[in-house]
């Protein structure tokens, strides 16, 4: 039960001075503030954002007309931008995951005023990423074939191929992430039906929140289930990184054939997702005021977290290295010196400043509490992360076995229409989700608050959950229930 | 709550701004014997699972719903690529197992997952877009900050003014009848 | 300029410019107008000579260019007013057999099997005997005829696009005047007014233009029209001439004879600057005779040897045991150097070289100790006196008779000048104005004539000026009249090979745009207008061999060929060499040699010549200036550099081609490139090489200076450049090229082996275990046959024939520079070429590099819809109906030899090269990966024979169509099953190794190792 140190936990996890009421107040209002209200920032930034959209949908228009000739791939370059920015995007998805289900069942309480935040993240990140496997096909509109139904051709799908299980594991993992979020958020969406005092949104939130009362009953049975989906989504989320890391690894290109793969995706993907929480939540915590919600604490441990999965990922490039000069084998060989040195190099090297050196600066504390550095950090590995995806696959594909059929890639005008596309789809999504959807969980905040109406009793919550809150039973005073301690 | 209603009320409704008062309301209410009683929370009260005796099969449930997605992703995979239309894939064995696992894994998640929610939503009766709690205007607090305590004109025991006078005890912010 | 490189319209028809490019603003006058009123301008117009020139195209030119984004509703518009106008013309006739249905099903054909006959493609230094593979009236498909001894059964590449030139859509349809449709008659009666003109003055002012006859009709037809106007002019041209050679046999023999060397019968050859197995269909045989003993066996310990001094890599080059680079220039000191060594009389310079000392003293050594067993021969482009030399060396090595002969040449119409000196006096006398008819039938001189000629001036003073020929290119439109001509395969003619050999050219299909053939002109001014070609060839027959005529001509028709016709050897001692060396002049020489793929230029608008990489650079759709390493260094230039090459104040401008194993000092310009009127593919292709030519220096000048502009141009080589050194080193390592010395191989067959072949242990026992299951209880059928493919690497020359031959057989689209710059060539066959040693004298290796139809492909395990399989009798197949594109197969593939549809390539509009396409093969569609099929076509018609006679396919029976066309006989297909055949055979030799095959991949095509034999001498220098 000793989970982390006491000094870290004694900690405030919110501002002083707030009430239950005061918090669902806070937070609720943000989204149920009238339309003429919503702050111009938020209209800049969906401007923008819609440029991207724009040139997301004119992308695939001409893609899907024309044919993904009209991006850079080639021969030997079979996957370039298109399966890059699916890896980067599925990277991006995981730390919703992570936070919501794997900090849950490590009952890591700081995870709760971010979690809503990570899992919409995961939710569009899936949805940028879903986009590239369907298109990247020569002929989309034949992709359903990669399911598994039964059709006059009498054909199958060939379960051999990681790309089979890249359609299930991703078809799950965004099932099972959307299922996550839509529970988390019923009881907030009937706090809105019930806080709102437009008819229409009463209406759309009521139909949403599906009746929902805080009936004790229910919370239990919706306690269960939120923890099993933490269970489940825990040894899923490492599962699909792994599953995606399969696509090279098992793959007999020199650069792509190794075992290290699985580990150090889904450390990357961490990585990569942390890095994009803390590029979103740093503006939006500023922008909203959530600095009660947001604690330095919390961002004290994402920079840890950052820190961790950086170390995890330099090592497996570490070890990547190794096995290509351990293994004695020609083309492993040259695939490394091809890294290091060819044509890409700087890639390479760029990848290493990015995602190895900079994060190093979080072992300073003050820096992981300093905004500005952060926000730097999780730029850089953002970027980082998608180099090591093109290092990956483009430097590897380019130079294979045969030196005759060496070639070069570089991508077209409709390859950053397409990733540029992709990125303005997510932030808009997501800013409209900030608009209309409590964007940190209320119930769950409120079981941080200090003496929410507890008197004279110390809350369970704020040392290691379950412990003390069956300390608390004890001493017969009421305990606020966390998930944890159902765990 | 399916049962023919037989009063012109659903039952009394009584509002507390602490959570320990829900819980020792909840408490008394069991121990003098009512057994159509719910109280409600903004938020997942722990000692309100013991006071008013709760339990839930859900775990179980899901258990079986991963073992069938398991079966049935492996299933899926042996009938296709052994029975139905086995081919010569790279000179790979048709029941190539070590491949399958992978799938079958995410089917078992699959199953799994889906089981819990909408196990969860069944049981608990959602979506249930009518409810007479809703008439009572202060039960919007509900969601927000305030505790309640709800004792249904069902219960055997329920009588209009002994009841009232029961809530009254734990001097609750207010008591109000629901109508049906 | 990459964006203004032509790409065949036909390839990407859809894919038409953005710009503007409708009927409206090609025609103004039809802008803006619709429905009836558009019909009505039409007619308007219909008589303007813009109208007439947009009527000519297919597409209006607008609709060239492959750009990313095509404007799909221009294109619909282009094809709509296409259609329209052609409609309108209502002139191209269509191939009848596709209109006429069949009342009597003709004789002897079976719908859905094609029948073959025997014609030839006549070809100046010697045609060759073709079989055409005919499906219901369309030829479809070129093969070597086997009875031919310039063939023996394999062509070379231009041979196979010639069916494609046939049904080129760029090819002219209507008979012009001036711009102005016309019918034949008015052109036959302006004909006949003016030849009337000329009978009174016995010709004096009629010219005729024609390229070198080869054909004994034809020449017939000449001299008849001699007769007729005895002083009409008979000029005979080609760009790529044989005069020096004649000189030279002149003052060796005092009369003109080609030499033929009997390369079979040579231990040793030495080829100074000559590349005898290039140059197009005369290649051929000299590649089958040399290849003959480069194939070496297990327990074989002689193989002849190749000594090859040139300036660029060659064909010929690239198989060469020792390789000297050597400016063009010092070829002849060289040779004379050569002679004195050889204890012949000849004056010699000073400057040669110790290096080349050494190298003559080795040389010479050897083939003193080959007398009667060796050749030494030359290049057309050498000067008169190394033809002489190489005649004299011959005759003092006792090779005459023994391994060279010397034959008549080819030439039906035998010249008393040089081609160049007579199409000088043309010139001359077109300046004075003393033509007045000039007759151009085939010839492009306004494109390959001497630029010193000026012969577009020149040609302006003609009065009456007729052309046909198979397209309105530069001559063309250029004269008054122009007949559309007839393609080789769809007129009647005669042709002879180099051994003399006469073949009757029969058609295969009516003329698709009712084009005339030189022999139907001749005709027509010969007043026979009536007599149709196939009247004329058999009237030059009768005559010749009256008896059983009947019976006979059936036979030639059906053998494709006249028997005895070959020419019988000339004897005759060469004369001494007099004169003295002549001082190589110092400073950068130019060297103009063919295309090796385009030849001088006439094939500029096919495809899939242009699309087949040159066999020494891999380059696509340009020509270069190519030069060696240490000149690139010393002037500052990289590949891809635009340099102005100016010599004697004439300058063209070209992407500058660092050439390993070039010779320094040396400039090799291809001509044949920069063609304006070639047509959408040829158009604006490379620049023109032909601006630097003189009369005096047809083949090679000095004094040349390069010159950076400072732009560059991609070159779309479809091998990437890429660090000479890292190339070199990673080939060695990973063991792709085996390559041993013939002797070392003798002692040690093994040596070749690397030690983890064959990897088993590579599969874990229980996997092992399962298969075997399967194969027992019957679920994993095992065919009757297993398949397999073994390609002799000592073999072959990387001639580039079965690069066109599978193109030509399986449907393969052509994609275009810019595509290919992508690379995302197409090719299901491509020739790996590498390079060991120094960059400035490397030695050059080859390596096809088809599926290699993998036991265990990678490919297949990763395609999630099971698109790619393995048939039981072990092809890997590619199921494109199934395909959805993911390209993952492709980035598994080590060998990458998978071709991805990125974009529509296949032409599904253009008519006549439907016709084209073999009916067998799908045509395959956008978003689908193709690969080499081992000819799946070829294997299912022989079973289904089989299967009828209920016997086994027998091993002659299946030839994939590589395999058919090869010249050196390089490739073996089969059953591996079966220990007898040929190619199991060869997969037992001790030489035999797959490809990366520690991947245990177990590739079905595997490789025999090259084996050297270097002189001793000069191996250790």
């Amino acid at each position: 039960m000793k989970d982390h140190p006491k000094t870290e936990a004694r900690e405030a996890l919110i501002g002083p001075g707030h009430t239950i009421a005061s918090i669902t107040d806070k937070i609720s209002e943000i989204v149920l503030a009238p339309l003429a209200k919503t702050p111009l920032g938020w209209h800049a930034v969906m401007g923008i954002a819609s440029v991207g959209v724009i040139a997301l949908v004119t992308t695939i228009v001409h893609l899907v007309t024309t044919g993904i000739g009209i991006w850079g791939n080639n021969i030997p370059v079979g996957w370039a931008f298109d399966i890059i920015n699916f890896v980067w995007w599925i990277g991006i998805g995981h730390a919703g995951t992570l936070i919501s289900a794997v900090l849950l069942l490590l009952r890591q309480q700081w995870r709760t005023s971010i979690n809503r935040f990570a899992e919409t993240m995961t939710i569009f990140a899936v949805a940028c990423a879903g986009m590239y496997p369907l298109l990247h096909t020569g002929r989309p509109w034949l992709a359903y074939w990669l399911l598994p139904y039964p059709n006059t051709m009498g054909m199958w799908p060939q379960f051999r191929s990681p790309l089979i299980w890249d359609v299930f594991a991703v078809s799950t993992y965004a099932t099972v992430s959307i299922l996550f979020w839509y529970t988390g958020l019923i009881p907030d969406i009937a706090t809105l039906r019930d806080q709102t005092r437009s008819k229409i949104a009463r209406f759309l939130y009521g139909t949403l929140a599906m009746g929902w009362r805080g009936a004790a009953s229910h919370w239990n049975r919706y306690e269960t289930a939120t923890v099993l989906l933490a269970g489940l989504s825990t040894p899923l989320v490492l599962s699909v990184h792994s599953v995606v890391s399969f696509d090279f690894a098992a793959g007999i290109v020199p650069g792509w054939h190794t075992t290290v793969f699985p580990p150090y995706f889904v450390a990357g993907a961490i990585f990569a997702g942390f890095a994009m929480v803390l590029t979103l939540a740093l503006p939006i915590r500023a922008f909203y005021g959530l600095k009660d919600f947001i604690t330095e604490k919390h961002l004290d441990n994402m920079g840890k977290v950052l820190l961790a999965t950086g170390l995890i990922v330099t090592y497996g490039y570490a070890m990547e290295a190794f096995t290509c000069w351990y293994s004695g084998s020609a083309y492993e060989g040259y695939a490394l010196q091809n890294r290091l040195s060819g044509p890409y190099g700087l890639f390479y090297w760029a990848l290493i400043l990015t995602n190895c050196t900079v994060p190093n600066i979080l072992w300073w504390a003050p820096a992981r509490r300093n905004i500005w550095i952060l926000f730097a950090v999780s730029m850089s590995v953002n970027i980082g992360m998608w180099l090591e995806r093109f290092v990956i696959i483009v430097v590897s594909l380019h130079r294979d076995f045969l030196p005759s059929s060496w070639g070069m890639y570089s991508p077209t005008m409709w390859d950053w229409g397409m990733f540029l596309g992709t990125i303005g789809f997510f932030v808009a999504a997501f800013f409209l989700f900030l608009r209309l959807m409590p964007i940190i969980a209320m119930f769950e905040i409120r079981l941080l608050v200090p003496k929410s109406g507890v008197t004279g009793k110390e809350l369970p919550h704020d040392h290691d959950g379950g412990a003390h809150s069956s300390g608390a039973q004890g001493a017969g005073a009421p305990a606020m229930h966390d998930h944890a301690s159902r765990s | 709550m399916a049962a023919p209603k037989t009063t012109a009320i659903h039952g009394l409704l009584a509002e507390f701004d602490k959570p320990e008062a829900l819980v020792e309301m909840a408490r008394q209410a069991r121990a003098e014997g009512f057994t159509k009683i719910e109280a409600y929370s903004p938020m997942p009260i722990h000692d309100l699972d013991e006071a008013l005796g709760l339990k839930n099969k859900l775990p179980l449930f899901v258990l079986f719903g991963g073992l069938a997605g398991m079966a049935v992703g492996m299933g899926l995979e042996y009938w296709t690529s052994v029975i139905e239309y086995p081919t010569n894939i790279g000179g790979r064995p048709h029941f190539s197992w070590p491949a399958f696992i992978v799938p079958m894994f995410e089917t078992t998640i699959l199953f799994a997952a889906l089981t819990a929610v909408f196990g969860m939503l069944i049981m608990n009766g959602l979506p249930q877009p009518y409810h007479p709690l809703f008439h009572v205007k202060r039960f919007a607090e509900a969601t927000r900050s305030r505790f309640f305590f709800l004792i249904e004109a069902e219960d055997p025991r329920f009588d209009l003014a002994g009841t009232r006078e029961f809530l009254a005890r734990r001097k609750p912010l207010s008591i109000e009848e629901v109508p049906n | 300029m990459i964006e203004e490189q032509p790409i065949p319209s036909r390839a990407t028809p859809q894919r038409a410019d953005s710009a503007p490019s409708d009927v409206g603003t090609a025609l103004p006058e039809l802008a803006g107008k619709s429905g009836a009123a558009f019909w009505q301008s039409l007619e308007e117009v219909s008589g303007t000579e813009r109208f007439q020139d947009f009527l000519r195209r297919e597409y209006p030119d607008q609709a060239e260019k492959m750009l990313d984004e095509p404007e799909r509703r221009t294109v619909l518009k282009l094809m709509g007013a296409s259609l329209g106008l052609a409609g309108l013309a209502a002139c191209t006739k269509q191939p009848e057999e596709r209109i006429l249905p069949y009342a009597k099903n003709p004789e002897s054909t079976v719908p859905g099997l094609p029948l073959y006959f025997a014609t030839a493609m006549p070809w100046a230094r010697g045609s060759i005997g073709l079989l055409v593979e005919n499906h219901q009236g369309r030829p479809t498909k070129i093969e070597g005829n086997d009875q031919h001894p310039s063939s023996l059964g394999a062509t070379d590449s231009i041979a196979q696009a010639s069916v494609l030139e046939l049904y080129d859509p760029d090819r002219s349809t209507t008979i012009l005047q001036r711009g102005r449709l016309q019918t034949y008659d008015d052109f036959l009666t302006e004909l006949r007014t003016a030849l009337n003109v000329q009978d009174a003055k016995k010709g004096a002012g009629l010219a005729l233009l024609v390229p070198t006859i080869v054909s004994p009709t034809f020449a017939r037809q000449m001299r008849e029209v001699r007769e007729l106007y005895p002083r009409a002019r008979i000029v005979q041209w080609e760009a790529i001439h044989r005069d020096e050679a004649r000189a030279g046999a002149i003052a060796a023999f005092g009369k003109d004879v080609m030499p033929a060397c009997d390369f079979d019968k040579a231990k040793v050859v030495l080829a100074l600057d000559s590349d005898f197995m290039g140059g197009g269909p005369e290649g051929v045989r000299p590649t089958r005779d040399f290849t003959k003993h480069r194939k070496v066996r297990k327990g074989q310990t002689a193989m002849n040897r190749l000594y090859v001094v040139e300036n660029a890599p060659t064909v010929t080059g690239m198989m060469a045991d020792h390789r000297l680079p050597l400016r063009s220039r010092d070829v002849e000191n060289f040779t004379r150097a050569l002679a004195k060594r050889l204890g012949i009389d000849v004056k010699t310079s000073a400057s040669t070289s110790p290096q080349h000392d050494a190298w003559i003293a080795a040389v010479a050594k050897d083939l003193q100790s080959n007398t009667g067993a060796s050749v030494v021969t030359t290049g057309d482009w050498q000067p008169a006196v190394v033809h002489h030399l190489v005649a004299a060396i011959n005759e003092k090595l006792g090779n005459v008779g023994k391994t060279v002969r010397y034959l008549p040449p080819v030439d039906c119409l035998p010249q008393d000048k040089s081609q160049v000196e007579t199409l000088r006096e043309l010139a001359a006398e077109m300046n004075a104005g003393r033509v007045e008819v000039l007759i151009v039938l085939g010839t492009n001189p306004l494109f390959d004539a001497p630029a010193d000629l000026e012969f577009a001036q020149a040609i302006a003073k003609v009065p009456l000026k007729i052309h046909n020929g198979l397209f309105l290119d530069e001559t063309g439109i250029q004269c008054d009249w122009h007949v559309p001509g007839a393609h080789f395969l769809e007129s009647w003619g005669d042709a002879r090979a180099a051994d003399g050999t006469v073949s009757i050219v029969q058609p295969l299909i009516l003329p698709l745009y009712g084009g005339k053939s030189a022999i139907e002109i001749a005709n027509a001014m010969l007043n026979k207008g009536g007599e149709s070609a196939y009247e004329a060839v058999r009237a030059t027959w009768q005559k010749d061999r009256p008896d059983a005529f009947e019976t006979n001509w059936r036979r030639w028709l059906h053998e494709g060929l006249v028997p005895n016709t070959a020419a019988g050897a000339v004897s005759g001692t060469a004369k001494a060499v007099s004169g003295a060396a002549t001082e190589a002049a110092t400073g950068i020489e130019v060297v103009f040699r063919p295309d090796p793929t385009i030849w001088d230029g006439r094939f500029a608008n096919n495809g899939w010549l242009q699309e087949n990489p040159k066999p020494a650079t891999k380059i696509t759709w340009d020509n270069t200036v190519q030069i060696a390493p240490a000149l690139a260094k010393r002037s500052g230039l990289e590949t891809g550099d635009v340099v102005d090459v100016s010599v004697g104040g004439r300058t063209v401008r070209g992407p500058v081609w660092v050439s390993p194993g070039h010779a320094d000092n040396s400039v090799t310009l291809h001509v044949g490139y920069g063609r304006t009127r070639a047509g959408h593919v040829g158009n604006d292709a490379g620049f023109d090489a032909y601006a630097l030519r003189t009369c005096d220096a047809t083949w090679n000048t000095v004094g040349v200076q390069l010159a950076k502009v400072g732009e560059t141009i991609a070159i779309a080589s479809t091998q990437e450049h890429v660090d000479y050194d890292i190339v070199r080193e990673e080939v060695k390592k990973r063991q792709i090229l085996r390559v041993r010395t013939v002797d070392r191989f003798a002692a040690d067959p093994h040596s070749l082996d690397v030690e983890d072949r064959h990897h088993e242990e590579g599969e874990t026992d229980w996997y092992k275990k399962a298969v075997q299951r399967e194969i027992d209880n019957g679920s994993r059928p095992v065919g009757d046959y297993q398949w397999g493919m073994v390609i002799d690497l000592n073999a072959c020359t990387a001639c580039g024939a079965c690069v066109t031959a599978c193109q030509a057989e399986n449907n393969i689209a052509v994609v275009g520079k810019d595509q290919v710059l992508r690379g995302r060539e197409m090719h299901w066959i491509r020739i790996d070429r590498y390079f060991e040693g120094p960059e400035d004298a490397p030695r050059l290796h080859s390596q096809p590099i088809p599926c290699m139809h993998c036991e265990n492909a990678p490919c297949e395990s990763v395609c999630p819809v099971g698109a790619t399989q393995h048939s039981p009798e072990g092809l890997n197949e590619m199921v494109y109906n199934r395909c959805v594109g993911t390209r993952y197969c492709s980035n598994n593939c080590p060998y990458k030899v998978r071709r991805f549809n990125f974009l529509l390539y296949s032409d599904y509009v253009t008519e006549t090269l439907k016709l084209q396409r073999n009916p067998d093969v799908t045509v395959r569609s956008r978003g689908v990966m193709e690969k080499c099929t081992y000819c799946v076509q070829r294997i299912n018609l022989a079973r289904i024979a089989s299967k009828r006679d209920q016997r086994r396919i027998r091993e002659d029976e299946i030839v994939t169509a590589c395999q058919q066309v090869c010249p050196a006989e390089a490739i073996t297909f089969g059953d591996i099953a079966d220990a007898k055949t040929a190619v199991s055979g060869l997969r037992a030799q001790p030489h035999e190794y797959g490809l990366i095959e520690e991947l245990n991949t177990k590739p079905r095509t595997t490789y025999l190792a090259k084996i050297r034999n270097p002189n001793p001498e000069l191996e250790t220098a």
